[in-house]
This record gives structure tokens, C-alpha cells and sequence, in this order.
């Protein structure tokens, strides 16, 4: 993300969003094959299962985010196509106005 | 209480953006039906501020699922003073844009945008479930994109680079501690996470994510090492976009922390020090920059970064009048900013320019107006007996209790600055000759119409008497201020409504 070039800013923020997903998944807690179902003949969990919450938080934050960044990609196509480069720095100049 | 009164508001938000849409390319119904929205989400607001007063905590668990496990909306005192303070700052923007505005960015959906940030707001400010207030701030990020590129000069285009990045980051490390957070826990309600977050073994694991928490509504307060995108960003969309962002997005960061770091993370030592820290250098530097800018929109852009240190240091000292201050200070700025942004609208629309060494006269061409504007400038000074003098004297009252020294001597120098800064602009835009005259061909607001003369002028007006009403009518703010920070610095309260049902009162 610390590149010039616009591109590689959009994908570096791609890569740390899926990051940041990633890790939802991560410190919810695996749990292999126990899907959150109570058997018909028993009235609640009786052993370990998988916790739905974090998936449900990662659906969100999934759907968020692809619409940021597709929200970011047409921001940088117009960006180009305004200024014409695809170097960040060259943004600046207006700063320097004070 | 339980009611479903609190989601009133946000929807009402809703489905006047919902209408909007059905009048797409229609500009004069669209200005209409957004006034109208805006008057009723108005009233929706004071009556819910009032409910919260006469009934304690008011609580919607949206779908019957009964807190922790489902979401949940919370009105306390905090919560419904931010949407009253939403409230009248949207209706303001509101009617001030229905002139300022203009009718290309309106057939481009600027009204439909502008109700979903308000909404977005608004559920910011009332959920209950930490999740949900992340989904909040996206619903407000998104919109506030829109709303700052609308119109696509290459400027625009510039300033949203900086501002889309640094948000994009800001969610993604709120995001990342949510999950960290839930995986330490297990839960996402905020009450019932401030009750098993004292129960967390790896107490190093619980900093970290405080920090993180920290840093990613640092970002979106614009707090010192990344305050950055602030003033790159904010001088480049129209007036009435820059008031409601410069009123009301970087003060949605500011509660997020009071709500958070009341409620969850009580402050030890070491983030006391963390905030006050920041706190200085989110002052120092932007009084700094504040002070050689030409132009005005600039200039505000700076003091809103400075003035975010003050509440930053607020919450830093974490006493109970630090927090009346915070509280008060919220109030005060909220109203101050938008307002200070609209009349930079007002002074570009009669002299073409912003650029302080280009303006002047002002006063002699538009005496009355001229006063109008005078409150809110002096104001956000915080000359007796205006607005911004009595939170200040909390600020500096306990920074010098608890001997935060160097505190205190930022607190100084930045009132100092923004006295300079303000002074400076008085005497450059208002008193200096001009240095050209004010003909008609340069005053495009002489030639408007008087109603819309009115509509630009009216919200100025009406903010700055409300400012001017808090400041005369003090007593009673402070007593509000008073009984909310009582109610934030016992967390047991809040957690007791919503986990036990006890309301209050």
C-alpha cells in the first residue's frame, strides 16, 4: 500500500481486507464437520459445534467490501483519466497551495 | 423502556431517500421532499431525546432475539444528544443545500446520498452491538464517498483518493479488532462485552485490541499522526458537503471512542497517557497548520483537527468533568463547525473567492450578515459568554487538578491560535478594504431571488442563535452534560439496562 502507483494501492487494500476477513474466521474458532444442528432426538447441543457467528460476520464484511473496492476502482479509473498518471505523488500539487 | 420509537428516525431517513429515487431527474421535488424529510426526522429526534430523558434507556431488540444474541438499539443520554445534534445540523444542511447546491449534483442523486449518510449517522449513534456499529460506519463511509466525488472536478477527484484510502484502512482495522475482540469473548453485544472482557485471561491481548480500536477511529476523527487526508480533503467538495462532514463525521469517531472506551476498555494508566499524548500533538500541529493558510475553508479544516485534540485530551483525563467537558465541547463544535463551513458557501457565492488575501469589506457591504457570522467565529473562540468558553473551562480546570501540565499548556496554546487564526480572518474577510471593489457582476448572491437569499442565509442564522443559545442558557446544557457523563463513567448502568432490563427511571 506504501507504493506510488495507484494500482498497487488498490491491491494492497484488497489483500488486507481479505487479511482482516481471514482473521474473523481464524479467532472465531474452527471447528471441523460439526455443523450448529441439534439432533432431532435431543433438546440442545451436546458437544462441541461449529460457531455460525463469525461466518455470518465475514458474509457481511465480504459484501462491504466488494463494494468499496469496486467503489475505489472507478475512483481510480476517473483519477487516471483526469490527471492522467498513475503516480500518487503527482497528486500533491494542490497541497502546496496554502 | 422497550420501544421501537428509536428506529423512527433512521427509517424515516430511509424512506425519504427510498422517494427521492422515484423523482431522479426532478430537482424541484426532490429539494422539497428533502426538506420536508428533514423537518419530520427533526421532530423524530426531539421527541426521542425527550423520551430518553423522562424514561432512562430506552431499547429495541430488533427481531425479539434477546440481548446478547441478537442486535440490539440503545438510546441513552449520549446517543440521543448526538442524534438531536445530527438532527439539527442535517436540517440545517438540509435547507442551506437546496440553493447551495447545484442542480447538476442534485439530478445526480445528491439529496438520496444525503439521507443515507444521515441515516447512516443516526445508527451509528444508536446501536447497541459492536458489529452493527461497524456496518453503521459503512453505510456512512459509502455515502460520504459519493457525496465527496459528486460532481468529478479533478480537485474533487484528488482530495477523494486520500480520504477513500485512509476510510478503507480505518474499517479494515476496526474490522480486524471486532474479530479479535469476539474471538476473545465471544460475544458482539456491547454491554455483554463489558461484562466478560473482565474475564479475559491474556490482559496483553486486550490492550492490543484497545489500540486497535483506538487507531481506527483515530483515523476517522483525524487524530495527530493520521489526520492527514483531513485538510486534503475536506476544502474540495462544495460548502454544504464540507459542513455536514466537518459538523458531524470526524465527531461519529469521537463518540465511537467515548462509547467504546467507557463501556469496554476502561482506560489504565498507560491509554490515559496514550490519549493525552496524541491529544497533544493532534492540538499542536493543528494550530500550527492553521495558522499561515489563505485560504478560509483550509484555515476550519486545520481547527477542526485541533479542536479534535480537545476532546481526545477529554477523554484522556477521564474524570467526570473532563467528560462534562467532552460532552459539552461535542455539543458546541458540532453546531460551530457546520456552521462556520456553510458561511465559507455564503462568502464564496458574494466574492467569488475564499482566499483570505483576496476578500475583504465584507462588513461594510453585509453589516447584518456580518454579525450573524461574528457569533459562530467567536464562538468557536470561546469568548464569555459565548458556547465554546464554558467547556474549555472544565479542559483546563482539570487538566490543572490532576497536574497535566504540558496539557494544559497545549490546551493554551491552542485557544491562543485559534484566536489568532479566527482574529485573522476577522480583520482579513470582514474589516480590511477590499482589494477590489464588490461589483454586481462578482456578487452572484445579490442576484438571487429572496427566497433563495432566505434559504442560504435562514440555517446560518438559526445555528448560530443555537450556539448563542448554549452559551447564554449554559446551566442547563452543563446539567445535561453532567447527568451523561455520570451515566458514561458507570458503565454498570448502561450494561444494566440492556442485559437486566432496569431502565432507569
Amino acid at each position: 500500500m506504501l507504493r506510488r502507483s495507484m494500482v498497487k494501492l488498490l491491491l494492497g487494500l484488497l489483500l488486507l481486507g481479505n487479511g482482516a476477513n481471514i482473521l474473523i474466521f481464524l479467532t472465531g474458532g474452527l471447528t471441523k464437520g460439526k455443523p450448529p444442528i441439534i439432533d432431532e432426538a435431543e433438546k440442545t447441543f451436546t458437544s462441541a459445534y461449529a460457531d455460525p457467528v463469525p461466518q455470518a460476520l465475514i458474509l457481511t464484511a465480504i459484501v462491504i467490501s466488494f463494494a468499496l473496492n469496486s467503489f475505489a476502482v472507478i475512483l481510480l479509473k476517473k483519477v487516471y483519466a483526469t490527471t492522467g498518471s498513475d503516480d500518487l505523488d503527482s497528486l500533491n500539487i494542490q497541497d502546496l497551495d496554502i | 423502556m422497550i420501544t421501537n420509537f428509536i428506529l423512527a428516525p433512521i427509517l424515516l431517513h430511509m424512506f425519504t431517500a427510498i422517494i427521492l429515487l422515484f423523482f431522479w431527474r426532478n430537482i424541484a421535488a426532490q429539494r422539497v421532499i428533502s426538506v420536508i424529510g428533514n423537518f419530520f426526522a427533526f421532530f423524530l429526534c426531539l421527541r426521542l431525546f425527550l423520551a430518553t430523558e423522562e424514561f432512562g434507556y430506552l431499547i429495541v431488540q430488533v427481531g425479539s432475539w434477546e440481548a446478547p444474541f441478537g442486535i440490539i438499539f440503545v438510546s441513552d443520554a449520549l446517543s440521543s444528544i448526538m442524534v438531536v445534534l445530527t438532527a439539527i445540523v442535517s436540517l440545517a444542511v438540509g435547507i442551506y443545500s437546496t440553493v447551495a447546491i447545484n442542480p447538476s449534483r442534485i439530478k445526480y442523486g445528491y439529496f438520496v446520498i444525503f439521507h443515507f449518510l444521515v441515516m447512516g449517522l443516526l445508527g451509528s449513534f444508536l446501536t447497541g452491538d459492536i458489529f452493527n456499529l461497524y456496518v453503521w460506519f459503512e453505510v456512512v463511509i459509502i455515502s460520504s464517498f459519493v457525496l465527496l466525488t459528486l460532481g468529478g472536478k479533478k480537485l474533487q477527484m484528488e482530495g477523494a483518493i486520500k480520504y477513500v484510502t485512509m476510510n478503507m484502512l480505518a474499517s479494515i482495522i476496526f474490522l480486524t479488532a471486532i474479530g479479535i475482540l469476539y474471538g476473545i469473548t465471544g460475544t458482539l453485544n456491547m454491554a455483554d462485552l463489558a461484562v466478560k472482557i473482565n474475564g479475559v485471561q491474556n490482559v496483553g491481548l486486550v490492550s492490543v485490541t484497545a489500540l486497535l480500536f483506538f487507531a481506527g477511529f483515530g483515523i476517522k476523527s483525524a487524530i495527530f499522526p493520521l489526520y492527514f487526508w483531513l485538510p486534503s480533503s475536506y476544502h474540495t467538495p462544495p460548502s454544504a458537503i464540507a459542513a455536514i462532514f466537518g459538523g458531524l463525521l470526524t465527531k461519529m469517531g469521537i463518540y465511537a471512542m467515548l462509547r467504546t472506551f467507557t463501556l469496554i476498555f476502561q482506560p489504565d494508566e498507560f491509554m490515559q497517557n496514550v490519549f493525552i499524548v496524541i491529544a497533544v500533538m493532534t492540538m499542536i500541529t493543528g494550530a500550527l497548520g492553521a495558522i499561515n493558510k489563505r485560504s478560509i475553508r483550509r484555515l476550519i479544516s486545520y481547527l477542526i483537527v485541533c479542536h479534535i485534540g480537545y476532546l481526545i485530551a477529554g477523554i484522556g483525563l477521564y474524570t467526570e468533568i473532563a467528560i462534562v467537558g467532552v460532552i459539552f465541547y461535542l455539543m458546541h463544535d458540532v453546531i460551530v463547525k457546520s456552521n462556520l463551513l456553510m458561511i465559507t458557501g455564503i462568502i464564496q457565492k458574494i466574492r467569488e473567492t475564499i482566499d483570505m488575501t483576496r476578500l475583504g469589506g465584507l462588513y461594510k457591504d453585509y453589516p447584518k450578515l456580518s454579525i450573524v457570522i461574528a457569533i459562530a467565529m467567536f464562538s468557536l473562540i470561546g469568548i464569555p459568554p459565548l458556547s465554546g468558553f464554558w467547556p474549555k473551562i472544565q479542559f483546563f480546570g482539570e487538566s490543572l487538578r490532576t497536574e497535566h501540565y504540558v496539557l494544559l499548556g497545549a490546551f493554551i496554546f491552542a485557544s491562543f491560535v485559534t484566536l489568532y487564526a479566527i482574529a485573522r480572518m476577522w480583520s482579513e474577510v470582514f474589516w480590511k478594504e477590499s482589494p477590489k471593489p464588490l461589483t454586481d457582476e462578482i456578487d452572484r448572491f445579490a442576484r438571487l431571488s429572496i427566497y433563495k437569499k432566505v434559504a442560504l442565509v435562514a440555517p446560518v442564522t438559526a445555528l448560530s442563535l443555537v450556539s448563542l443559545y448554549l452559551g447564554l442558557n449554559a446551566g442547563f446544557f452543563y446539567d445535561l452534560a453532567q447527568r451523561t457523563a455520570v451515566e458514561l463513567m458507570n458503565p454498570e448502568l448502561y450494561i444494566d439496562a440492556v442485559l437486566n432490563g432496569n431502565y432507569g427511571k
